[in-house]
C-alpha cells in the first residue's frame, strides 16, 4: 500500500475504539458521579461509529497494512462488527448494576479497551502483534473479573491473571520457536518456512501458540478459569468475559490454522479436531450436573467454542469456513448474551431454583429465555441453528465427518442441562393456586428484584435471535459481500 | 402467496392470542376454532383448484402454489415450499385433525390461552414440514413440532408429564440429529450442491458411491424411523402417548408420526433411489416387525391408551412394507410397486383419522374417571351407548373392516407387496389377526357386562395440584378416596362434533376411495418410478 496516512485510515474502526475509550476516560474524570451516563453514552456511540465505519471496508479484497501485522479481510470484517455492536449492547446491559459505582468509568472504558484487544487478536497477521493483542485482550478483562472486589471476585480475578500470565508465557515460547524455526514472524513468511523447518520445533510452536488462543477462547485444556470467573462476577461481566475475547480468539484461531499452519507437516486439523472435541464434550458433561445459573452458562459457553472450533479445524480445507465462521459468531454473540442477560435480570437470584422464584410471573422473560436456550441448543430457526448447519457442513466439507456425528451426540446431550433450565422456568407456580398466601407472598419483593433493563435485552437478543435465523442472508450479504 | 399464507395463518393467530390479553378462557379456544376452520377451508380450497397436470406429476415438478425464495445463500437453503399429491392429504389431514382438537378443547380451563397458542404453533409446525420443498426448510418445521409438542406434553399432560416429555423431545432429537446429518451428506453429495428437494430429486445426490449412499440412508432413516416410530425405536411413543393431554396426542399419533413416513416418500425414495433400491428389504423386514411387534405389544397392555399408542406403531408398520416393497424393483412390475406406494399415502391418512378419534374418545374415559386402566371401565354400552357407538365405529375402522379408508389403505399395500415380498406380507397379513382380535377385546371388555366405573376423581378440576405421591406411581396411579356414586355421562355435543367427522371421513373414504386416490396416484406413480432410476 501506499503511505503509512493511507494505512492507518484503513484502521478508523479502531481508531475509532481506542480514541473513544480514551475520551471515556477523560470525559469521567470531569463528570459527577450520578452523571455517569454520558460516559456510557460517549462509549457506545463509539462503539456504533466504529461498526459503521467498518462497513466500507467490507467486501474488499484482502489487504495487509503496516508490513503484513494487521490483516483486512472478511474475517476481520465480522469481527469488528460483531465486537463492537456486541460491546454496545454489554455496556447497555450492565448499565443497572454499574449505574452509581464509585468506578462506573473505568469499567466502561476497560470493556471498549478489552473490544479493541479481540479486534487485533482477529486481524493480526504477525505472531508478535498477537502476543499484543493477547494481552490488550487480557489485561482489562483482569480487571473487570474482580470489578466487584468481594471474595468471589478477587478469586476469580486472581486465577484468571495467573492462567492468564501462564498461559502467555507458554505462547510466547511456542512463539519463540516459530521464529527459531521459521525465521519470521510474518504469517505469509512463516507458512513458507514452514514445510522446511524442523518439526519439533514447529510442534512445540504450534502448541504454544494454539494454547494461548484456546485459553482466550475458553477451549479445553485451558478452560479452569471460566467457571470460576464466570460464577465470580456479575451476570453482565460475564456475558463480556464469555463472548468478547472468545469472538476475537476464535477469528484468530482461524487465521492461524488457515494461513501459517496450513503448510505445517503436523496434522493441525487433526489437532483442532480433539480441542473441539474435548471442548464441547467436557463442557457439555460439566453443565449436566451444575445448579448455578452462571456456571451452567460458563460450561455452555465451554461447549459453543468446541462448535466453534470445528470450523477452525478445517479452516485451511473447506471454503464453506468463512461464512461458517460469520455466521455462527453472530449467533452466538447475540444468543449468550440473552441467555446472560436472563442472568442478570435476577442478578440476586445464584441457583436455577432462586432464579425461577425470582422471575415468577414474568411470562415474556421466560419466553424470551426459551428462545434464546433453546436458540443455544440449536433449535431452528435461531441463529445458532443457521450457524450449527453451516458449521457441520464445512466441517463435513473438510472431510471430517466423524466430528460431525460426535458435534451432534453433543448437541443432543447439551438440551439436558438447557432444558433443566427451562423445566424449572416454566413450572406452573406452586404458590399462586392457594390464594390464602398471596398477600403475604413474595409478590412485590419479585417486582424489584427483576430488572427491567436486563429483561428489555433479552427481548432484544431472543428477537434477533431468530431474526438473525430466518435473515441470516441478509447479515452474510452486509458482512461477507461476495 | 396463498401457501405461505396457510403456513402462517395459525402463527398469526397465536401472535394474536398472545398479545391481546382479552382473550381469555373459551375466546381463546374459540379463536384457535376460527383459524383452525380458515385453514381447513383454505386448503381445500387448494385441494380444489390444484391441477396434477400432465408432465411430472409431483416431487420433481408439477407442484402447485410453489414459492421459492433463497434463505441461506452460501450453503443454498431456501423458502422453497409447494404441494403435490403426496402433501395435498396430509395438509387436509392436518388441518381437520387439528380443528376436531380445537373444539375438543372448547372447555379447556387449565391456561386456555397459551393451550390454544401452542397447538396453533404446532399447527404451523406441521403444515410447514408438509409443504416444504426444501431439507432445512423441512427440518426446521421438523425440529419445531418436536419443541411445539414438548410443551404441550409438559404444560397440558398428566401423570408423569414431565418426565414422558423429556423423553420424547430428547428422543426425538436424537433423531432429527441424524437427519441433519443425513441431509448434510446429501448437500455435500451432490454434483450442485443444494438442499433443495426438487433439484435433488432431479439429479440424484450420491449415486456413484454406494457406501456413502447407503450411510447418509441410514442416517435418514435412523432419524425418519424414530419419528415414524418403527421398531426398536418406538419406545417412546406409549409414555408420551400415556401422559399426553387427549388432544395432543391425537395431534401426536394424528401427525406428527406422518412427518416420518411423509419424510419417507418424500426424501428418502426419490432423492436415494439406489441407496433406497438397495436396502429395500430392511424397511420390509423392519416394517413386518413393527406390525407384528406393535400388535402384540398392544395386546399385552392394561392401560386403553398405550393400547391405541402400540397400535400406532403396528399401522405405521404397514406404511413401511409398502414403501420398501416400492424399492424392490428387480423383484416387481412397477405398477404393483406404485399400487403399494398409494396404499402407503392412503395407510397415513386412514390412521391419522381413525387414530385421532380413538385418542380423543380415550380422552373421554380420562375426563369421566381420571383412568385409563381397562380393568377399572366396564360395561359403558348402558350408561354411555352414543360413546359406546363411536368407539365401535373407531375401532372397527381401526381393524380394517371394509367399508373403511383402512381397508382401502391395507388391502393395497398387501396386494402391491405381494409380488415382491411375499413371506414378508403374508406375515403382515398376520398382524391384522391380532389386532382385530385386539379391538374386539377391547370393545368386550369396555362396553360389555356390568358397568364398572373408576373411583371419583373428577372433582379435581386441575391435576396439577394433586399431592405428588399420587402422580408418582406413574400413569394408572389410583387415589384412595372415599367412594361415591358414580355415573358414566355420555358424551356432550362438543365430544360428538370432534370424533363424529374424523369418523365420517374414514367411512367415506372408504366407500368412495376415488376422492383421495385421484390425487394420490400420480403422485405415487412418479415416486415409484424415481425410485426404480
Amino acid at each position: 500500500m501506499s503511505s503509512e496516512g493511507q494505512e492507518a485510515l484503513q484502521l478508523l474502526p479502531e481508531m475509532i475504539l481506542l480514541f473513544g475509550a480514551v475520551g471515556a476516560l477523560l470525559l469521567g474524570l470531569w463528570t459527577p458521579q450520578d452523571r455517569q451516563w454520558r460516559v456510557r453514552l460517549v462509549v457506545i456511540i463509539a462503539c456504533l461509529g466504529s461498526a459503521i465505519a467498518t462497513v466500507p471496508s467490507l467486501g474488499g479484497p484482502t489487504e495487509r497494512v503496516f508490513d503484513d501485522a494487521w490483516v483486512i479481510d472478511g474475517t476481520t470484517g465480522v469481527v469488528r462488527l460483531l465486537v463492537a455492536l456486541t460491546v454496545a449492547g454489554i455496556a447497555a446491559l450492565a448499565s443497572p448494576s454499574l449505574s452509581g459505582h464509585p468506578r462506573e468509568t473505568e469499567a466502561y472504558v476497560l470493556m471498549l479497551l478489552g473490544g479493541l484487544g479481540a479486534i487485533a487478536l482477529a486481524a493480526g497477521g504477525d505472531l508478535l502483534l498477537l502476543v499484543a493483542a493477547y494481552l490488550l485482550a487480557s489485561v482489562p478483562l483482569y480487571a473487570l473479573a474482580g470489578f466487584t472486589k468481594d471474595a468471589r471476585g478477587t478469586e476469580a480475578a486472581l486465577k484468571y491473571y495467573l492462567m492468564g500470565a501462564l498461559v502467555g508465557v507458554l505462547m510466547l515460547v511456542g512463539i519463540a520457536s516459530l521464529v527459531l524455526a521459521t525465521g519470521a514472524t510474518s504469517y505469509p513468511d512463516v507458512a513458507e518456512a514452514l514445510p522446511t523447518a524442523p518439526a519439533p520445533l514447529v510442534a512445540v510452536g504450534v502448541l504454544g501458540v494454539l494454547a494461548g488462543v484456546g485459553f482466550k477462547a475458553g477451549a479445553v485444556p485451558m478452560h479452569f478459569w471460566l467457571p470460576d470467573v464466570t460464577a465470580g462476577t456479575t451476570p453482565a461481566m460475564a456475558a463480556y468475559i464469555t463472548t468478547i475475547p472468545k469472538i476475537g480468539a476464535v477469528a484468530a484461531a482461524f487465521r492461524l490454522v488457515a494461513e501459517p499452519f496450513a503448510t505445517s507437516t503436523l496434522n493441525v486439523t487433526l489437532l483442532v479436531a480433539v480441542i473441539a472435541v474435548a471442548s464441547m464434550t467436557l463442557g457439555n458433561l460439566a453443565a449436566f450436573n451444575q445448579t448455578e445459573v452462571l456456571r451452567l452458562l460458563a460450561y455452555s459457553s465451554i461447549s459453543q467454542v468446541g462448535y466453534l472450533f470445528m470450523v477452525v479445524a478445517v479452516a485451511a480445507r473447506s471454503d464453506l469456513g468463512v461464512p461458517a465462521l460469520a455466521t455462527y459468531l453472530a449467533g452466538y454473540a447475540v444468543t449468550n448474551v440473552g441467555a446472560f442477560a436472563a442472568a442478570a435480570a435476577a442478578s440476586q437470584a445464584r441457583t436455577l431454583a432462586d432464579w425461577a422464584t425470582t422471575i415468577r410471573g414474568q411470562r415474556w422473560l421466560v419466553a424470551g429465555l426459551v428462545v434464546c436456550l433453546l436458540g443455544l441448543v440449536g433449535t431452528p430457526p435461531t441463529a445458532v441453528f443457521v450457524g450449527k448447519l453451516a458449521v457441520f457442513s464445512a466441517a463435513w466439507d473438510g472431510g471430517l465427518a466423524w466430528l460431525v456425528v460426535i458435534a451432534a451426540i453433543n448437541t443432543v446431550a447439551s438440551l439436558f442441562y438447557y432444558l433443566r433450565w427451562i423445566a424449572a422456568a416454566v413450572q406452573p407456580d406452586p404458590v399462586r393456586p392457594d390464594p390464602q398466601s398471596a398477600p403475604n407472598g413474595g409478590g412485590i419483593a419479585v417486582d424489584q428484584q427483576v430488572l427491567r433493563g436486563p429483561m428489555t435485552t433479552v427481548y432484544i437478543a431472543a428477537v434477533m435471535s431468530v431474526l438473525l435465523g430466518i435473515g441470516s442472508s441478509v447479515w452474510l450479504t452486509v458482512a461477507l459481500p461476495r | 402467496m396463498l401457501l405461505t399464507v396457510v403456513i402462517l395463518l395459525p402463527v398469526a393467530a397465536a401472535a394474536v392470542l398472545l398479545t391481546v390479553p382479552r382473550l381469555t378462557g373459551s375466546t381463546a379456544t374459540w379463536v384457535w376454532v376460527v383459524a383452525s376452520l380458515a385453514e381447513l377451508v383454505l386448503i381445500a380450497w387448494m385441494w380444489l383448484r390444484f391441477d396434477p397436470g400432465t408432465g411430472a406429476a409431483g416431487v420433481t415438478g408439477g407442484l402447485g402454489y410453489e414459492v421459492d425464495v433463497q434463505w441461506i445463500p452460501t450453503v443454498d437453503a431456501g423458502y422453497h415450499v409447494g404441494v403435490d399429491g403426496l402433501s395435498l392429504p396430509l395438509l387436509g389431514l392436518t388441518a381437520v385433525l387439528f380443528l376436531a382438537c380445537a373444539i375438543w378443547s372448547l372447555r379447556q380451563s387449565d391456561r386456555p390461552r397459551m393451550h390454544a397458542a401452542a397447538f396453533l404453533f404446532l399447527e404451523t409446525a406441521c403444515v410447514g414440514a408438509f409443504a416444504a420443498l426444501d431439507l432445512i426448510l423441512f427440518f426446521v418445521f421438523f425440529d419445531l413440532t418436536i419443541v411445539a409438542m414438548y410443551f404441550v406434553i409438559a404444560g397440558w399432560g398428566h401423570g408423569n408429564a414431565r418426565r414422558s416429555a423429556l423423553k420424547f423431545f430428547i428422543y426425538t432429537f436424537i433423531g432429527s440429529l441424524a437427519l441433519l446429518i443425513g441431509f448434510i451428506g446429501l448437500f455435500l453429495g451432490g454434483e450442485t450442491r443444494t438442499f433443495d428437494m426438487v433439484a435433488l430429486a432431479q439429479n440424484p445426490p450420491l449415486t456413484d458411491s454406494p457406501v456413502a449412499g447407503g450411510l447418509v440412508l441410514l442416517a435418514i432413516g435412523i432419524g425418519l424411523g424414530i419419528k415414524t416410530p418403527v421398531f426398536p425405536f418406538h419406545t417412546w411413543l406409549p409414555d408420551a402417548h400415556t401422559d399426553a393431554p387427549a388432544a395432543g396426542s391425537a395431534i401426536l399419533a394424528g401427525v406428527l408420526l406422518k412427518l416420518g413416513t411423509y419424510g419417507f416418500i418424500r426424501i428418502a425414495m426419490p432423492i436415494l433411489p439406489d441407496a433406497w433400491q438397495r436396502w429395500a428389504m430392511v424397511p420390509v423386514v423392519i416394517g413386518v416387525i413393527s406390525v407384528l411387534w406393535g400388535a402384540l405389544a398392544a395386546l399385552a397392555q392394561k392401560d386403553v391408551k398405550r393400547m391405541i399408542a402400540y397400535t400406532s406403531v403396528n399401522h405405521m408398520g404397514y406404511v413401511l412394507l409398502g414403501l420398501g416393497a416400492a424399492g424392490l424393483a428387480a423383484d416387481a412390475d412397477p405398477q404393483a410397486r406404485a399400487v403399494a406406494t398409494v396404499g402407503a399415502v392412503y395407510q397415513m391418512v386412514s390412521h391419522g383419522l381413525l387414530t385421532g378419534a380413538l385418542f380423543l374418545l380415550a380422552g373421554i374415559l380420562w375426563s369421566r374417571g381420571r383412568s385409563y386402566a381397562f380393568n377399572e371401565w366396564g360395561g359403558l354400552a348402558r350408561p354411555a351407548p352414543v360413546f359406546a357407538a363411536l368407539l365401535a365405529v373407531a375401532a372397527f375402522g381401526s381393524l380394517g373392516l371394509p367399508g373403511f379408508a383402512s381397508f382401502i389403505a391395507e388391502f393395497q399395500v398387501f396386494t402391491g407387496a405381494l409380488q415382491a415380498a411375499p413371506v414378508a406380507t403374508i406375515t403382515a397379513v398376520l398382524g391384522i389377526l391380532i389386532t382385530a382380535g385386539l379391538f374386539l377385546n377391547t370393545l368386550q371388555r369396555l362396553l360389555t357386562g356390568t358397568t364398572v366405573v373408576p373411583d371419583d376423581r373428577t372433582d379435581t378440576d386441575t391435576d396439577l395440584t394433586e399431592p405428588a405421591d399420587a402422580v408418582a406411581g406413574g400413569a394408572t396411579a389410583t387415589l384412595a378416596r372415599p367412594r361415591r356414586d358414580q355415573q358414566m355421562t355420555d358424551v356432550t355435543a362438543r365430544e360428538v362434533l370432534a370424533i363424529a367427522p374424523l369418523l365420517i371421513l374414514a367411512v367415506l373414504l372408504g366407500l368412495f376411495p376415488r376422492l383421495l386416490l385421484d390425487v394420490i396416484e400420480p403422485a405415487a406413480v412418479m415416486v415409484t418410478d424415481l425410485v426404480s432410476r
